[in-house]
């Protein structure tokens, strides 16, 4: 008698067997050497800073360190994304996976869930590098503080505390977080748009289109709202651009966080929701369209 | 298996496919439409509570937009505010070593603009203006009268003030501009009573050094007609304790005391060696502050001789 094999409707044992061949398969494509670049800017930022006292000197480090994590992960999430399916499609692993007893929404979680996994991993490392650079900055500066202030321990102590101040806090670690949620939900959006989309670079240019109409879709909504606009048209469109676009100043939160601004736990923890909320939405979206395609 | 001549039966599905793409595009709007109403209001609801705890005050209107160019504005747009307003402020800095004071008031409007809640650069750009552009047009030769040199200096005493004001309005909850404000009240207008309210208001918060309240107590004792609580204030922080026993709190007191006459029965005994070392000998008020020698004519008012303007380093 042949034994039985119970196959389950979600095993999340597929799942992660997608998503680390999805991870492991992105590091074969060599994507981390985009840290060395953003190492290089940082070190390379420190030549423009030599001029400046220490809180501009610090103020600066972060802003650069924290605007390149958003850059690069935002770069990550979309071009690593675009090229999922359609390289699946054109080596033939989607029909390979496919024929097997794998659920296509399986898959989608999958691959989405490899991609995160690679945006934790870059996510890390960048802080990691921002946080040794902070470090020797911090030491610099310190020692600095010592030699002016040998004389006046007062003063010296003072120093010190705004040093400590001026560095590594906290309170900045909401905002990488927030870094993080941005671009899963941008991979999730390009998920989204690669299961319709005609090429790779389709998804690329609509993926960047939708993160700049994204920023300014507060705009549209505060006109759609507001009594400003009058006639139908525009309002149908700025309607449109409202409920169908996300609002990604929401999670601009990080520039305001260096300049010192602090959020509360439950303010981070209901961006942080809405993120991953957006983020659960595309992929269901993305199964909607991706259950009825014609492969 | 069928015959080979027989057609072949397709599985085809009824619709036409075109059909049901347009079905199946028409239901995913529709659930992109129905998740946009919902999230709607939570967006506005996020939106509110961000901008309560002082996120996205940047104001990026087209007037920004003509002053920074239209790449700048797209990158702030997308989410890059603090590295457009870092380009700027390094720019601003470059100028500064050309002493190019407009084109630095230009960018730090700008670079304040997109970072409003940065404390620093208020702070920063309204001491550049206050102290160093300020200096350098006194100091200009080419401006041969003295009057309009004075007013020029001036008028970069209230562009400085103006910029902390309108820090101060971004960020009234932090202690920093407060005190920038006072010390610039103090030191470049000579308005005591609003430098000493400044300070006051600095000292309320919690984070802030325990000076500020001494400091405030300072400006408060060269106002006219406020002598009296001044002297009420810095005797109540005499009474602490050492810690608040410092040169400059002791020759404030001695002096209002004098001024005030106050019996001898109440006064606070001062010895000398509490005193700041010029005041040694003598039991009168501390010198007056550069702006009332200037006043007085006990300096001149400006250099007889071009002295090259050197930046200082901000404090």
């Amino acid at each position: 008698m042949e034994p039985t094999v119970n196959h389950t409707f979600f095993s999340p044992a597929r799942i992660w067997a997608i998503a680390t061949n999805t991870l492991l398969e992105l590091f074969r494509l060599k994507v981390f050497y985009f840290l060395l670049i953003f190492a290089l800017l940082l070190i390379g930022s420190s030549a423009f800073m030599i001029d400046f006292n220490f809180q501009e000197q610090f103020q600066l480090l972060k802003d650069v360190s924290l605007g390149s994590m958003s850059i690069f992960t935002w770069l990550l999430a979309v071009l690593a994304t675009a090229m999922l399916l359609p390289k699946d499609i054109e080596d033939r692993t989607l029909y390979t996976i496919l024929a097997k007893p794998v659920p296509r929404f399986e898959y989608l979680v999958g691959k989405l869930l490899g991609i995160l996994l690679l945006l934790l991993i870059a996510t890390l490392l960048m802080s990691t590098i921002f946080v040794i650079a902070l470090y020797g900055r911090e030491q610099i500066a310190i020692a600095d503080a010592i030699r002016g202030n040998a004389n006046a321990p007062d003063q010296l102590q003072s120093a010190l505390k705004d040093i400590h101040d001026s560095t590594f806090t906290w309170s900045l670690l909401p905002g990488i977080i927030i870094i993080y949620i941005k671009a899963a939900l941008f991979a999730a959006l390009t998920l989204f748009i690669s299961t319709f989309a005609s090429s790779t670079i389709f998804t690329i240019m609509v993926s960047v289109a939708i993160y700049f109409i994204g920023h300014l879709q507060g705009i549209a909504r505060d006109y759609w709202l507001g009594s400003a606009t009058t006639g139908p048209l525009p309002r149908i469109f700025l309607a449109l651009v409202a409920l169908i676009f996300p609002d990604l100043q929401l999670f601009n939160l990080v520039d305001d966080i260096v300049a010192g601004n602090s959020i509360s736990f439950i303010l981070f923890a209901k961006t942080a929701a809405l993120g991953g909320l957006y983020t659960c939405i595309y992929l269901l979206v993305a199964y909607s369209v991706f259950a009825s395609k014609e492969l | 298996m069928p015959p080979p001549d027989s057609p072949v039966e397709l599985d085809l599905p009824s619709k036409p496919l075109r059909q049901r793409t347009w079905y199946r595009t028409s239901v995913i709007v529709a659930i992109l439409l129905a998740f946009g109403a919902v999230r709607l209001p939570i967006e506005l609801r996020l939106n509110e509570e961000h901008r309560a705890a002082y996120f996205h005050g940047a104001k990026l209107n087209l007037s920004l937009r003509q002053q920074i160019g239209q790449l700048g504005f797209l990158a702030a747009l997308g989410g890059f505010r603090a590295l457009v307003a870092d380009g700027l402020w390094i720019q601003a800095h470059i100028d500064w070593t050309r002493t190019q004071w407009g084109k630095m008031l230009f960018l730090f409007n700008n670079v304040t603009a997109l970072q409003p809640r940065n404390v620093m650069f208020w702070d920063v750009a309204a001491w550049h203006m206050a102290w160093n552009a300020s200096a350098y047009v006194l100091n200009d030769a080419s401006e041969p009268h003295i009057a309009l040199r004075l007013k020029r200096q001036h008028e970069y005493f209230i562009i400085g003030k103006d910029l902390l004001e309108r820090g101060i309005a971004n960020n009234p909850d932090r202690f920093k501009l407060y005190e920038s404000l006072g010390n610039l009240l103090r030191d470049k207008l000579d308005d005591h009573l609003n430098a000493s309210i400044n300070f006051a208001k600095a000292a309320k918060f919690a984070d802030s050094p325990t000076y500020e309240y001494r400091f405030s107590a300072y400006e408060l004792s060269h106002a006219p007609g406020h002598e009296r609580e001044a002297y009420e204030e810095l005797r109540r922080l005499y009474l602490e304790g050492d810690k608040e026993r410092l040169p400059t709190l002791c020759s404030r007191l001695k002096y209002l005391q004098e001024m005030l006459n106050i019996p001898a029965s109440q006064r606070i005994n001062i010895p000398d060696s509490m005193l700041p070392p010029s005041q040694h000998s003598n039991g009168s008020g501390p010198p007056p502050s550069p702006a009332q020698q200037l006043l007085n004519g006990i300096i001149p008012a400006a250099p007889q001789v071009n002295i090259p303007y050197k930046p200082s380093p901000h404090p």
